[in-house]
């Protein structure tokens, strides 16, 4: 079904359907994490993926019109990058441990100390918020600048006019 | 959009569980699923959502654009000086144990005030990009 969509992304030509149809992406790819038992990342995609991210590509609609514009020659060099970095890719996943393999190196690292010392060190029963604000609040630390970094170019670069330059215009 | 008098008034009956729900998912992160960014991002969501259904200038009067740049920074601020706060009280640097005689006391203490220093930046950057892809083509040129 995802892959249908992902499908339709790519040929629908109407822009509001394409924002739309990634806002459905995102719904699903939620009930997918929830499937595997990622609940504050399915609760992530569903309220950034399905709900902020839709609202702000609708804002950007508003101010370029609907129609995608027509590609300037036939896209035949990208088509082969990324044909190659997917065969990369594929590659690649031939070496991961096969799935859900318990000698997997992720689940003899740091997980089992994580899992049962977490609650009686940080009295934090969710261990995802444990680890996210207490081992890993460097991490964390980061994102938040991140975060902060996006506003600030945001606001650096759509912030309106001075006051003088409005005027002039006018 | 403005006579649109079904959707103000589900808006209005709406916006304040979703603030309410907000709150919910940031103090419940310890927990449940939940935590300062999507608290955030919710909170922003509800203020968004009364911007579309009643136009932009009625939020920016609720939440000056002043007030949304003074929390972007203030989010990042807080995070910052939990980490000072463990430095000063003898521990490292966004070391919780120190912030209270039992360490586990201290580490909910820590996380506590992390993730409102989340909550808050993240709250503040999505409102604000809102407001200036929102705030565009109204004033100069229109859009096409």
């Amino acid at each position: 079904m995802m892959a249908a969509l992902t499908i339709a992304i790519v040929v629908q030509r109407n822009l509001f359907s394409v924002v739309i149809l990634s806002g459905v992406y995102s719904f699903l790819m939620a009930t997918v994490l929830v499937a595997l038992d990622a609940v504050d990342v399915a609760m992530t995609e569903a309220s950034v993926g399905a709900g902020i991210s839709t609202v702000l590509l609708l804002g950007a609609l508003y101010l370029c019109g609907g129609e995608e514009a027509k590609p300037m020659q036939r896209p035949l060099l990208p088509l082969v990058v990324a044909v190659v970095i997917i065969a990369a890719l594929v590659y690649g996943t031939f070496g991961l441990p096969a799935f859900s393999d318990p000698q997997a190196p992720f689940h003899t690292h740091v997980i089992p100390r994580y899992l049962n010392e977490g609650p009686k060190e940080t009295g934090v029963p969710n261990v995802v918020t444990a680890v996210l604000a207490s081992y890993r609040g460097f991490d964390t630390l980061g994102e938040v600048i991140v975060v902060f970094t996006a506003g600030i170019g945001v606001i650096a670069l759509l912030r309106p006019r001075r006051k003088g330059d409005k005027e002039k215009r006018k | 959009m403005r006579t649109e008098v079904v959707l103000r008034v589900v808006g209005k009956l709406l916006i304040p569980f979703m603030l309410l729900f907000a709150l919910y998912v940031q103090f419940h992160g310890d927990f449940g699923p939940g935590g300062g960014f999507q608290a955030g991002v919710i909170s922003a969501a509800a203020v968004i959502f009364y911007g579309l259904i009643y136009g932009l200038p009625a939020a920016r009067r609720l939440v000056p654009d002043g007030v949304v740049e003074t929390l972007v920074a203030l989010g990042v601020t807080i995070y910052l000086g939990v980490g000072f706060a463990g430095l000063a009280l003898g521990g490292n640097y966004l070391d919780y144990f120190v912030l209270h005689r039992d360490p586990v006391e201290g580490q909910h203490r820590g996380i506590f005030w992390i993730e409102i220093g989340v909550l808050i930046t993240v709250a503040g950057v999505m409102l604000k990009i809102f407001y200036m892809f929102a705030g565009r083509g109204r004033g100069g040129d229109p859009g096409p």
